[in-house]
């Protein structure tokens, strides 16, 4: 069976959930696999996020090095392309970091690759089946992924529950044999996202608008129900890319982390980026003229109607 | 400046409803509506804003069928100077990779400093661009919305968890994916299209690009889809029926109860 390794993504020497998420799926792929957890970085951070990852893993690969203090995409992958014995599985979570590194680890590695996997089934031969969506999350597919060369698997974040296993790993040191990390791309600096008028994570009821809205002058008749409701309005991104709301309103992994305790989801059709920033289980309401839209998979309520006509009809009977 | 943009037709979701074939082989294509894949429209027109600020030409290029030449004339009607189609019976049935090694058969041909590519397109994948970095051992930068121009190198950003911006310096030739919102693409009318109607559009074969048969492919993809399928979910939604105005009372009572209503 090929080695699986997980790639371990940490903040402030503290592991993300997807540590734990890749070990499970690990475990998806072979029952028996002793996965490996690399964890790369410099310095003191870099050691407490090996800690964290040996509380996941049995063996834990530590990669320190100066060039690897923040995670430049490049830097990173010709890294592992040293490490990562030809023919492993290696897995990534699908977030900004992976989507920058995976694809091109693939090609350095000779290996298969297949992104933003939602589901596995075990290995069979070198035959691995993975669950993936297309169009949106419109339509969901089996995919099968060859690994006879290995395979580089891109997992999102939140579809592997965590099943509460812990190990006592031990960390080996493999910085020696990271080889020349010189890039042709640098990373200066993060600047971080403007506040906007409006906290929406504050918010207890969101009226939340999407592409639905077809229409800069109707977001007016998202404001009148907000206010109705006594409620603030939010949106998906392509409505923030059409500058029809500014960026602190946009809900999702790109934008804000909200916990409202109801959200109304209007003409959202629900993909995984946008549904990534609703955290606390809130109570969904989804209006939207497809009865296919995947939002209604997560909603609590569903209404299949034109917002354009429901939003205007509901703030009047609410009273606005 | 030679920009080359990687753009791909696909059925636009925000004008169909996306429904399974019944054996699972494939989705319902019949009545589709197809455009430009919409992370490929803001990489147009980024090539097109840098090319007029500091000169060159922008090409646009596509693997796909005969069809997919429309979304070429579509892309010179914003503004770009040439379309390149890449088609061949043996392209058929590539998986990531295989048209990642397509496009970098293109790329070697000519004499380019800057490739876009869109985020991701129509599955999701958001592979080819960094796949076709990694086979040209060129860098590469996903997700891009923000691009100036520093000599031979680009200063660029991004975009990050919680909408935060990762600036880096990336030296030419680079391949960069772009992410939506980078900039405000421009509206094609049909007088737009008409203009570039008659224009030739040269098509490349894999002998023309000298990519050897069963390299690319179907035989040659180690993904392969295997059925589209309807999956099994949890209980989902409760649908509320009725005329709109029982479905309004419903919600109401449902919103009071639950906190979204005083
Ligand atoms: C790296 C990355 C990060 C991203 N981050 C985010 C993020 O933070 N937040 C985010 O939202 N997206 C994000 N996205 C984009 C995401 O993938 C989707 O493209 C986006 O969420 C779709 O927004 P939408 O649901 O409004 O539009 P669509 O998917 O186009 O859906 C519109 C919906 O409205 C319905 N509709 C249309 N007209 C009407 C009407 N009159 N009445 C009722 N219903 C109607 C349609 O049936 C459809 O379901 C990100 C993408 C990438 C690649
Ligand atoms: N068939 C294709 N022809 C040209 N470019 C493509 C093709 N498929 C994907 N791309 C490019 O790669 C980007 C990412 O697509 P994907 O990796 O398929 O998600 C797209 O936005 C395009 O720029």
């Amino acid at each position: 069976m090929a080695q699986i390794f997980a790639y371990i993504a940490h903040k402030n020497g503290v592991v993300e959930d997807s540590a734990a998420e890749l070990a499970v799926a690990a475990k998806k792929i072979d029952a028996a696999a002793q996965p490996t957890a690399i964890v790369t970085g410099s310095g003191s951070t870099l050691d407490s996020a090996c800690q964290g990852a040996a509380k996941l893993y049995a063996q834990v690969w530590k990669l320190d090095n100066a060039a690897l203090a923040y995670p430049n995409g490049e830097v990173v992958r010709k890294a592992l392309a040293k490490i990562v014995p030809a023919g492993s599985i290696v897995l990534i979570p699908h977030d900004t970091f992976g989507m920058d590194m995976a694809p091109g680890l693939s090609i350095k590695l000779d290996a298969a690759y297949a992104a933003d996997i939602v589901g596995l089934d075990g290995l069979s031969g070198a035959t691995l089946k993975a669950v993936r969506q297309e169009f949106a999350g419109m339509a969901h597919t089996h995919v099968t992924i060859d690994t006879a060369k290995g395979a580089v698997l891109t997992l999102r974040p939140g579809s592997f529950q965590p099943d509460g296993s812990s190990a006592s790993g031990s960390v080996t040191d493999k910085s020696g044999d990271a080889g020349d990390l010189g890039a042709k791309r640098r990373f200066l600096q993060v600047v971080e996202a403007e506040t906007g008028d409006v906290d929406i994570t504050k918010a207890d009821v969101l009226v939340s608008v999407g592409r639905g809205i077809e229409d800069a002058e109707n977001i007016s008749i998202a404001q009148e129900l907000a206010e109705a409701m006594g409620a603030v309005v939010s949106c998906s991104r392509p409505i923030v890319d059409a500058k029809w709301l500014e960026k602190s309103r946009q809900v999702g992994t790109s934008g804000k982390t909200v916990k409202p305790k109801v959200y109304m989801a209007m003409g959202i059709s629900g993909s995984f980026q946008h549904l990534g920033g609703l955290k606390g289980s809130p109570f969904i309401v989804a209006v939207n003229k497809n009865p296919k839209a995947p939002i209604f998979q997560v909603a609590d309520v569903g209404i299949v109607e034109n917002i354009l006509e429901f939003m205007p009809a509901l703030t009047e009977k609410i009273g606005g | 400046m030679e920009i080359l943009v990687c753009v791909k037709r696909v059925p636009d979701t925000a004008e169909n409803e996306i429904t399974i074939k019944g054996d699972g082989t494939d989705i319902q294509r019949d009545d589709l509506v197809y455009s430009v894949n919409e992370w490929d429209n803001y990489a147009t027109e980024e090539a097109i804003q840098i090319r007029d600020k500091v000169g060159g030409a922008v090409t646009v290029v596509t693997v796909g069928d005969s069809e997919a030449e429309e979304i070429l004339r579509r892309q010179m009607a914003m503004g770009a100077d040439k379309g390149i189609l890449l088609a061949d019976d043996a392209f058929e049935g590539s998986d990531g990779r295989g048209i990642a090694s397509i496009l970098k058969a293109e790329i070697l041909k000519g004499k380019y400093d800057l490739i876009l590519t869109g985020a991701q397109a129509d599955d999701g994948a958001a592979q080819v661009g960094g796949m076709l970095a990694a086979m040209l051992d060129w860098p590469y930068a996903s997700l891009v919305n923000k691009i100036e121009i520093d000599g031979k190198k680009l200063k660029i950003g991004r975009e990050i968890e919680g909408g935060n911006q990762e600036m880096n310096e990336i030296e030419l030739p680079c391949v960069l994916s772009i992410q939506t919102g980078i900039n405000e693409p421009r509206y094609v009318g049909i007088r737009g299209i008409r203009k570039v109607a008659s224009v030739e559009i040269p098509s490349h074969g894999a002998g023309d690009l000298g990519i050897a048969a069963g390299s690319v492919g179907a035989a040659a993809a180690r993904v392969k889809r295997a059925d589209y399928f309807t999956p099994v979910m949890g209980k989902g939604a409760e649908m509320l029926e009725g005329s709109m105005e029982e479905k309004i009372d419903k919600l109401i009572e449902l919103l009071k109860a639950k906190g979204g209503l005083k």
